[in-house]
């Protein structure tokens, strides 16, 4: 395996990302986005910017307009945003449905979509998950029945992050007459029969419930083969999942640096709360869960990127272990900081918040455990 | 990249020349250990001529400089030497605190002729180690260890008691922490020497422990001469040697956390726990543990790989090594107690029969773990080095 040491040019995007994430306000960008109820629930300047940096297109072959770089970057670009609790849709329309496209769009599907995604002009949101369907990507009621010369749906996909001001929406759906059959589907915002309603998550992002009313799409809003949906959907979703836990891990390390500088200079009994065994302890063993998760990140991003045989256990590794220690510390984190914690005045509930979001995307800890025993024959 | 394949081929080559056909597949077996030395009771004769082979080719000290008897790999071409080791579940050739601590220590802290007096003596497996760090009323707070040691001419006359001393009955040289100043702040008075257990005035009991075996002694020192050459370092300055040498101490106790070549977990609990139709381990709660297990050992590894990475490409090494103290000799333990409990009642064995040898050897195995979250600096002393020295928490 490559190095689990940054490069000079990756050291420096690292730091690229970070100042793009506080010069735009950091933590308070959300807290304020979340107080004015901003719709988009994100800032299109920060979008913009990003877009102008070309990381929009940073998982993007060069002939798609990208960058053509790999996860071990893209994760860089996560932590940061993770550590300011960014909000812009990255993950899910670039990460996500950007490589999803590139990986099994057709060519003129890359055409009509990526370099108005590497541009920042067009987005599109990963229509997922169903309210039964938990983490399994194959527990689809939504329906495609053949019409015509192409098709309708029918279905109610809920969460579908970044899905309000979308231009489209990829969707999975159970393919009629195949029972087995999983179909992905590029689906235009403007099709007949879409209904994007917003919804309101926990940490304040932008979600939709997105309904399918016998929509209609064409025949060429087929992504890859008819009732093979599912080999690239998994691969998409493992990518994703790394670029999650990057953001997992700058969360978590951000929590963390703040509790350790408020054990630093909150005093009771007349001395820093930092002196007690108790608390050192247990802040040492958070340092220790961080080392870990951040080993396990960089390691499946080039597991991934190389292509390498153990890549998926790899990511079920590096998921499992990040959502454990992203509970513990944002938990630890408000024990530590006692009753302001609980205000929400206070930064460090913005943080749990997300945090539960990150730990249920793409699977929690117990998910990606009996991934690994299954991978692995146990 | 090309230059490690071509290592890895010269690694084989030579590994498939030079093992001994009986040492194949006894990797996890004890008496097939060498750690060298004078009285060496090499148990296997095969393991002297392994080891000597090894110390020909420098192999039994891979990274150490040529000029002292190793072969100046890379960290990674020795990563790929060990390997291949394993591959054939060979044994290391050469093993023990001369290896694995006070030569790094030396190469770290010592003077040319103390380097070149000691280290190709241990890359032959000529002279064995051991070390002489805590005292009776000197166990975490080691820095208040009272053994001492007073100028006479060009000697230091030593007089005191170690305690846990591992293997000081085998042992042909000792390393040790003496009070060379109780006048100071504890830590500013204490020397770093080299002695000969051979010296007059040494006295060395074995301690019998839960686990029935005696790999600590206590050791006596009765106005033992030691000559002033033999200081590593600064006089009054050993507290410094002594913290880089626990540094390699935990790396080397944190790296049991890894598995590497013993049983495998998965496989133990297919066979003792059966598997249901479809091939899984027949015990929900016990697959989960071996799973939690196996991904913390990939986790934990993955850990080492990086902080080795970042030695590699110029990162100073720092208070880290706590960190591989703590989790790998936790992670070891709960391994341990893992492999108890898929054993089951077949765990309980001491002696004689109605149980395997494996099953005896795990009883004893686990018993000795025990002691890895307590040697080297309890995981309490290095948790709270984290706390200090990599948070800045304040005392």
């Amino acid at each position: 395996m490559a190095s689990l040491v940054l490069t000079a040019p990756q050291e420096m995007l690292a730091r690229t990302a970070a100042e793009l994430v506080s010069k735009h306000g950091g933590v308070d960008r959300q807290r304020r986005l979340r107080d004015e109820g901003a719709e988009l629930g994100y800032s299109p300047e920060v979008w913009a910017e990003m877009a102008d940096l070309g990381w929009l297109g940073i998982p993007l072959s060069e002939e798609h307009g990208g960058l053509g770089m790999g996860l071990a970057e893209t994760v860089l670009i996560t932590e940061a945003m993770g550590r300011g609790l960014a909000p812009e849709p990255f993950v899910s329309a670039v990460v996500f449905a950007g490589g999803l496209i590139a990986d099994a769009g057709s060519a003129e599907q890359q055409t009509a979509w990526l370099p108005p995604l590497v541009d920042g002009e067009k987005r599109l949101a990963p229509a997922l998950l169903e309210a039964g369907s938990r983490y399994g990507l194959d527990r689809v009621e939504t329906r495609a029945r053949p019409n015509g010369g192409g098709w309708s749906l029918s279905g109610e996909k809920v969460q579908v992050v970044g899905g309000v001001g979308a231009d489209g929406f990829l969707i999975a759906a159970r393919t009629e007459g195949d029972d087995d059959g999983l179909t992905l589907f590029l689906v235009p915002a403007e099709a007949d029969g879409i209904e994007v309603v917003a919804q309101k998550r926990v940490d304040s992002r932008n979600s939709a419930i997105v309904r399918l009313n016998d929509a209609h799409v064409a025949a060429g809003a087929v992504l890859g083969d008819v009732g093979g949906g599912l080999e690239p959907l998994g691969r998409a979703v493992d990518r994703a999942t790394v670029a999650v836990c990057g953001e997992m891990l700058g969360l978590m390390t951000e929590a963390f640096e703040r509790t350790v500088e408020y054990l630093k200079s909150r005093s009771q009994f007349g001395v820093l709360i930092g002196t007690f065994q108790a608390l050192r302890h247990r802040a040492a063993k958070m340092f220790i869960e961080i080392e870990l998760s951040r080993s396990t990140v960089m390691a499946a991003a080039r597991a991934l990127d190389e292509g390498n045989d153990d890549a998926e256990l790899q990511v079920s590794n590096a998921k499992a272990r990040c959502s454990d220690a992203l509970i513990l510390v944002t938990n630890e984190a408000l024990q530590m900081h006692g009753g302001i914690g609980m205000t929400d005045e206070h930064d460090i509930g913005l943080f749990m918040k997300r945090a539960r979001a990150l730990e249920f995307a793409f699977g929690d800890a117990a998910f990606h455990r009996q991934r690994f025993a299954r991978l692995r024959g146990f | 990249m090309s230059d490690l394949s071509a290592f890895r081929e010269e690694a084989r080559t030579w590994v498939e020349a030079n093992a001994p056909e009986f040492l194949r597949g006894r990797a996890s077996d004890p008496n097939a250990w060498a750690a060298g030395g004078r009285k060496a009771p090499f148990i296997y004769p095969e393991s002297r001529d392994w080891l000597l082979a090894a110390a020909d080719r420098g192999f039994s000290v891979p990274t150490w400089p040529e000029e002292y008897g190793g072969a100046g790999l890379s960290r990674d071409e020795a990563l790929v030497l060990h390997e291949e080791i394993a591959r054939l579940a060979l044994p290391m050739p050469l093993t023990g605190f001369g290896y694995s601590m006070i030569g790094p220590t030396l190469l770290d802290h010592g003077t040319e002729a103390q380097r070149a007096e000691h280290l190709p003596k241990i890359a032959r497996g000529e002279i064995r180690w051991c070390q002489g760090y805590s005292e009776p009323n000197a166990g975490s707070d080691l820095a208040s260890l009272a053994t001492s040691a007073v100028r006479d001419g060009d000697f230091y006359v030593i007089n005191g008691q170690k305690i846990w001393t591992s293997g000081a009955d085998q042992a042909d040289w000792i390393f040790m922490l003496v009070r060379t100043n109780p006048d100071v702040k504890k830590q500013r008075g204490i020397t770093f020497i080299l002695v000969d257990m051979a010296s007059p005035g040494v006295e060395v009991r074995p301690i019998r422990l839960i686990s029935g075996a005696s790999p600590f002694c206590e050791t006596f020192f009765h106005n033992v001469r030691a000559p002033v050459h033999q200081v590593i370092g600064e006089v009054n300055s050993g507290w410094t040697v002594a913290k880089a040498l626990l540094g390699h101490e935990r790396t080397s106790i944190g790296g049991m956390g890894r598995g590497g070549a013993r049983a495998s977990l998965p496989d133990l609990a297919r066979d003792y726990v059966g598997v249901d139709e479809s091939g899984r381990i027949d015990d929900s709660a016990i697959r989960e543990r071996v799973t939690q297990c196996e991904m913390d050992a990939m986790s934990y590894g993955l850990t080492i790989k990086r902080h080795g990475d970042g030695l590699e490409a110029g990162h100073k090494p720092g208070p880290e090594s706590s960190m591989f103290k703590y989790y790998g000799t936790e992670l070891n333990m709960r391994r341990e107690e893992l492999m108890l409990s898929i054993r089951g009642p077949q765990a309980l064995g001491w002696e004689g029969e109605g149980f395997e040898p494996a099953e005896l050897n795990q009883t004893r195995t686990w018993l000795r773990s025990r002691a890895n979250s307590i040697e080297g600096g309890t995981s309490e002393i290095q948790l709270n080095i984290i706390a200090k020295r990599v948070l800045g928490l304040p005392d």
